[in-house]
């Protein structure tokens, strides 16, 4: 934000901010609509239409939606899983990564490499193999079953960027504490964890929301409606085409409000986050 | 995996014993995670290729069949219609977002951020990045009921602008129903560029804009020769990481339009799950997956080669 000159506002320039604004608030716009008519009774919907401002506030729709798909239920699982994954899977890349990246083990770079590719390829290679033996183990239709795939497919990218991050860890501390006699693991838990948190932190956001967001395989292994999460609960009743406009609305809305409540929650982290993972 | 990691000749002859003692205290921590990636990832890759070489439906027995599922695809038109729909995809998912995300981020971080403040830059950023957050599940619910033929919000606007005429069944007219998914894609994905690349914007150094500046070049100069050239590493990252997310859609399509109607916007993604779960020809199914790998890996190589390329010539 240096500058030599006086930055004047030009008419050009608020032009521009506002063509800005504008475009800001058509993205903005499906959330307000879907705000909107969530929150209006199926009368009022049918008698003045989708884009009229609610005139008086009407939860039932809302509140018979939620106790209809057991939304709660649904929260519950969507964090379970989310949540084991994310923790799980920080665990398995910052090992992986201490070998790789610290350790500096032969042939570190195909490892990584290979831990890419993993993670960009479809899902739909791996799904009938999988499909076919969480049914043989007994694993299908569990949230065992995803939290299982998921930990392998996001440690994957973990592996794959922590390993690089920390292959500019500062030898100097590592000796130091080699010479005070820490062992490995010690060295690993009381050093490299706590100094490496905020990309831990970055990481973990991630893949709590990347898992969050997941529809393909969850929709594969969670067929029975207790053990589904939100998306494809969701994605699931939009397919069957049996709800009101009104009901459409309300379930768009419950499934946004976590959706922003983890997007001011994490807003700084996710930034810092793509800066990590992209200029890496 | 681990097993067979060995030692770089120089170092062993310096200290052999030692050096090979370290390598394997530190490849245990490769075995909890190598067990796990050879069961989930590996073995039912490797598996996914063997099916593919089967007429299977998923109960008897696998009838092995060479490449017979491959040839059958190279002659399937249903294939490389779904194919030219994923283009279409690569296209409003990470072309058409990339080349407005660069505008944008160039314009938040040079104009608008410089003349009314950080602040009012980062809150602009933040409300076009938002639907990048959401599940596409959801996005998609949100669109779908927009965009429904009677009394959907986006129908029901031109009505009241006087534009009732130009009503369509946005999801349900095969002539449209691509470009209307197209045109969801691009909402869906501008955020993502515009975040990476106002961060990319940051790294360059200011003196290179002041210098420009002193010498006269006009903002779209300075935007065509110091900002793309500087920005070219997050360029390709953008690139890669959205056209591998398109190549790989399967959510868009399931919730947005169930392919249909008719064939019209339906991807290999959904053709290959339609394979399996459907119309239980498993090996045929497994041969779609396995040329989407194929297409994503090349894809992938070529642009990581194409990004360290950049990234050379820009240090």
């Amino acid at each position: 934000m240096t500058s030599v000159t006086v930055r004047r506002r030009t008419p050009g320039s608020y032009a521009l901010l506002v063509s800005l604004i504008v475009l800001a608030v058509v993205m903005l716009l499906p959330f307000v609509i879907i705000a909107f008519n969530a929150i209006k009774s199926p009368a009022e919907y049918s008698s003045h239409g989708p884009l009229s401002p609610p005139k008086s506030l009407y939860l039932q729709g809302l509140k018979d939606f939620w106790e209809r798909v057991d939304f709660g239920g649904k929260l519950l699982n969507s964090l379970i899983i989310s949540g084991s994954v994310a923790v799980l899977a920080v665990i398995l890349s910052v090992l992986n990564a201490y070998a790789l990246g610290i350790g500096r083990v032969r042939g570190r770079v195909s490892i990584m490499v290979i831990f890419l590719l993993a993670n960009t390829m479809p899902q739909e290679v791996l799904v009938y193999p999988l499909y076919f033996f969480s049914k043989k183990v007994g694993l299908y239709d569990t949230r065992l079953s995803v939290i299982i795939i998921f930990t392998a497919i996001q440690s994957a990218f973990g592996t794959y960027l922590l390993s690089s991050v920390l292959s500019a860890f500062p030898r100097e501390i590592l000796e130091a504490a080699r010479m005070d006699g820490a062992g490995r693991l010690r060295i690993l838990w009381r050093i490299i964890v706590p100094i490496s948190r905020p990309t831990l932190g970055v990481l973990f956001v991630f893949f709590f929301i990347w898992t969050w967001n997941e529809f393909f395989l969850p929709l594969v292994f969670l067929i029975s409606n207790e053990n589904q999460t939100v998306p494809v609960a969701l994605g699931v009743l939009q397919g069957q085409k049996m709800m009101d406009a009104t009901m459409t609305s309300a379930s768009a809305l419950l499934g946004i409000i976590p959706a922003i409540v983890f997007f001011l929650i994490f807003q700084r982290t996710l930034t810092r986050g793509i800066t990590v993972g992209s200029v890496k | 995996m681990t097993q067979t990691l060995s030692v770089p000749a120089t170092e062993t002859k310096r200290k052999p014993v030692v050096r090979r003692r370290r390598e394997m205290t530190y490849a245990v921590y490769l075995v909890p995670s190598g067990v796990l990636f050879v069961a989930i990832i590996l073995v039912p890759f490797l598996m996914n290729i063997g099916i593919s070489l089967t007429r299977w439906d998923g109960i008897g027995r696998p009838q092995w069949i060479g490449l017979e599922n491959y040839t059958r695809l190279l002659s399937d038109g249903e294939f490389w219609a779904s194919f030219e729909h994923n283009i279409a995809l690569v296209i409003a998912m990470a072309i058409i977002p990339a080349a407005i995300g660069l505008v944008l981020a160039a314009v938040l971080f040079d104009i608008i951020a410089k003349r009314f403040g950080p602040r009012t830059a980062s809150i602009l950023r933040a409300c076009i990045y938002l639907p990048q957050v959401l599940p596409f599940a959801v996005a998609g619910i949100v669109w779908s009921w927009m965009l429904a033929p009677d009394n959907g919000a986006l129908n029901e606007t031109l009505k009241k602008v006087g534009l009732g005429s130009l009503r369509e069944d946005w999801l349900g007219d095969p002539k449209l129903a691509l470009y209307t998914v197209m045109g969801v894609m691009v909402w869906v994905q501008i955020g993502f560029p515009l975040i990476v690349f106002m961060a990319g914007l940051q790294r360059v150094d200011p003196s290179l804009y002041e210098a420009a500046e002193i010498d006269g070049a006009s903002w779209w100069r300075r935007f065509w020769y110091i900002t793309i050239p500087q920005i070219r590493p997050e360029l390709y990252v953008v690139l890669l990481i959205c056209s591998v997310a398109a190549l790989k859609s399967f959510d868009k399509v399931y919730i947005l339009t169930n392919g249909g109607p008719g064939n019209a916007t339906r991807v290999p993604a959904y053709y290959s799950w339609q394979n399996f779960f459907e119309k239980t020809q498993v090996g045929y199914g497994a041969a779609i997956a396995t040329v989407m790998t194929l297409i994503i890996v090349v894809l992938t190589a070529v642009l990581l080669r194409r990004q360290s390329k950049a990234e050379e010539d820009g240090s």
